[in-house]
């Protein structure tokens, strides 16, 4: 009789522990860097645990970090696939195709790629809109600076990169119509040594302000040296520059991965094509410092505008940098020519590199 | 400052590391040993340098660990190549891969934190000096390093009787050990000595250049020096010209680019590649320039007979 009971007691148990098992979704991610870079792969890294908090037990995560981009990526994804992770996040540009070709194989389980732009019936990709930052940066560069010139230290040509170029352009000039951007491109996503000597190039030849599509803090660390101010990116980087800092653009990843990882839970999850922004909490700006509260205000103020949809960086009257005019008076871009844009705005002292 | 005085001290800094990491590839090869393994030697100087900094406060201690660090870097290249005599150039490659996984394994909890940084030393009265003065009177100690270097190795290789015996060894080990000099030993002193001077450009990378850890931060720059190498076929005065004109065309290029002058990036980029290749180029012309300088036994692995 003991011994049934016993049987029974350890029949439930394990059941139970099954059944606890079954009930707990597993969301996997595939990291490009290592998860504390200071950067992109550690913004991610936060989003991840913001899931095992909001969900708790409910939820296992799992991470690969340094997955490069290359064949390595297709063997750690399918690996992630087989090892029964519901929902897998992987997130790079390089992932893309990777991500297409494992879903293939796996229809059952739930993928979403970020910073791409193709999908399947189980792949999402979804996106952030960085340039919405860009813009609000602009305005306070616009205000901030004595000369009206401010460096840009970009990594790559591609469309992304010179949206924000643009976006930062518009936002200033907005404020100072003859507002001028000097523009370095580095040719690398990582590179200390390289990012601080554009820094310094830009300041010794007159820029007062500094802003950068690069991971690493050493832009930052040059501008708090030399005494002027920066923007920082991915993370909030006052850490590298306490008196430097103005603000900075946070991807936060949090609230979109607990918002798909619930659809999952809810077996509402579908395909779909997101890009979002300030107004999802996707992109949120780092606190405003080191300025006059005027400019604070201003700042503030448009990101107020800009969250609850009043208003977008990209309306009209645009002129490109050729004079030809691209946006008619009060005409919004559409994505579209957003996610292909090739070309600089009126402004920027600088040849776009094709 | 002016520009000119802002720009050539960018041009110090970006040089610096390429000089030191260069100068000591330089007496390595001359004793015959082709140690591909700098860029890891480099990227463990930068690590160590700045967690010892970190640690102790002390940017002084941070570069002497660093050096050390790269020193005992090399001495395990050593140990494998000389004592064990196995392949110098996978082994050399393999001591990068090594360098670069196990420095970003050291500095893991340290990325993206604010380092210490070495303070200029300024000389009373000559650093006043208009542009010589900030150029080569208020510079960091790891300058002032490279500088004394350049003229210590100089006289050691063309001047002293140990200078001479070492270039022996390179160009003929088989006649060198006949005379009863020890190439095994010789060797080992060289190639700590090479290990030595890419663990403090290393320090200067993470002390100096941009006081911080970032994974990989080495970035190239110990291929670019053994490059460098070649390029001054194997004379110190020439790597020193080398590595300036090297970062002279770093540094030209970015600001060309601020100036908004209308050359693709990615070329500009590429110029400092470039000039090497140009520089290869006609030094290999040049054949019996090449025959001069080149040891003659380097890459060759010495197993004395006993």
């Amino acid at each position: 009789m003991k011994k049934t009971l016993l049987a029974l007691a350890a029949v439930a148990a394990f059941s139970f522990a099954a059944s606890a098992a079954q009930a707990a979704t597993k969301v996997c991610f595939v990291y490009v860097g290592p998860k504390n870079d200071g950067g992109w792969s550690e913004a991610h890294d936060i989003g991840r645990q913001e899931i095992e908090n909001h969900f708790g037990d409910k939820v296992e995560t799992v991470f690969l970090e340094n997955v490069s981009e290359g064949p390595d990526a297709e063997r750690a994804i399918e690996r992630l696939a087989r090892s029964g992770c519901n929902l897998i996040f992987t997130t790079s540009f390089g992932f893309m195709e990777p991500t297409l070709k494992v879903a293939k194989k796996f229809p059952d389980v739930k993928f979403e790629h970020a910073t791409g732009y193709k999908t399947a019936p189980n792949v999402t990709n979804y996106n952030s809109r960085f340039y919405q930052g860009r813009y609000i940066q602009g305005q306070i560069a616009g205000k901030m600076s004595e000369v009206g010139v401010a460096g840009y230290i970009a990594s790559f040509p591609i469309p992304e990169v010179v949206m924000g170029i643009n976006s930062f352009l518009l936002g200033a000039q907005s404020v100072n119509p003859d507002f001028q951007l000097k523009v370095v491109w580095v040719n690398t996503w990582a590179d200390a040594g390289k990012e601080a000597d554009a820094a310094k190039a830009l300041i010794d030849q007159g820029v007062d302000i500094l802003t950068q599509h690069t991971d690493t803090t050493a832009p930052m660390q040059i501008a708090a040296e030399r005494g002027i101010k920066a923007f920082g990116q991915a993370l909030d980087m006052i850490e590298a520059g306490p008196e430097t800092q103005l603000t900075a653009i946070i991807d936060s990843w949090g609230p979109y991965y607990i918002k798909r990882t619930q659809a999952v839970m809810d077996g509402t999850w579908e395909s779909q094509s997101t890009w979002d922004g300030l107004v999802d909490g996707i992109l949120t700006m780092a606190p405003y410092t080191n300025m006059p509260d005027d400019v604070m205000k201003m700042a503030m103020e448009t990101e107020a505008k800009i969250t609850n949809g009043e208003f977008e960086p990209f309306t009209g009257p645009i002129t490109k940098q050729d004079g030809s005019e691209w946006l008619k008076e009060g005409e919004v871009a559409d994505d579209g020519s957003l996610l292909s844009m090739n070309f600089y705005i009126k402004g920027v002292d600088d040849q776009l590199p094709q | 400052m002016t520009l000119i005085e802002a720009v050539l001290l960018t041009v110090t800094t970006a040089a610096t590391p390429l000089l030191l990491a260069a100068l000591g590839e330089l007496v390595v090869e001359r004793s015959g040993v082709l140690n591909l393994g700098v860029e890891g030697m480099i990227v463990m100087g930068a690590a160590i340098a700045f967690v010892a900094a970190k640690m102790t406060g002390n940017p002084y201690f941070g570069a002497l660990l660093g050096a050390l660090a790269g020193c005992a870097f090399s001495l395990l290249f050593g140990f494998l190549t000389l004592t064990l005599v196995t392949n110098q150039v996978a082994t050399g490659l393999a001591l990068t891969i090594l360098g670069l996984g196990l420095s970003g394994m050291i500095g893991e909890s340290y990325v993206g934190e604010p380092g210490v940084q070495l303070e200029p030393i300024s000389f009373p009265f000559l650093s006043e000096l208009p542009l010589v003065g900030p150029l080569l009177f208020a510079q960091d100690i790891i300058f002032y390093l490279s500088i004394a270097a350049v003229i210590g190795v100089s006289w050691f290789l063309f001047r002293s009787r140990l200078g001479l015996q070492l270039r022996a060894i390179g160009d003929s080990h088989g006649s060198a050990h006949a005379l009863g000099i020890s190439v095994i030993k010789t060797r080992y002193c060289a190639v700590m000595f090479g290990g030595l001077c890419a663990g403090l450009a290393g320090a200067q990378l993470s002390l100096v250049y941009t006081p911080q850890w970032v994974e990989n931060m080495s970035a190239g720059r110990g291929w670019i020096a053994l490059a460098l190498v070649v390029f001054a076929s194997w004379r110190p005065l020439r790597v020193l010209a080398g590595a300036y004109l090297f970062g002279a065309v770093t540094i030209g290029q970015l600001h060309a680019q601020a100036l908004g002058i209308a050359i693709p990036s990615q070329f500009l980029s590429a110029l400092p590649y470039l000039a090497t290749i140009v520089v290869l180029v006609i030094i290999s012309r040049n054949r019996r320039l090449t025959l001069m300088n080149t040891p003659a036994s380097l890459g060759q692995p010495f197993v004395p007979d006993r």
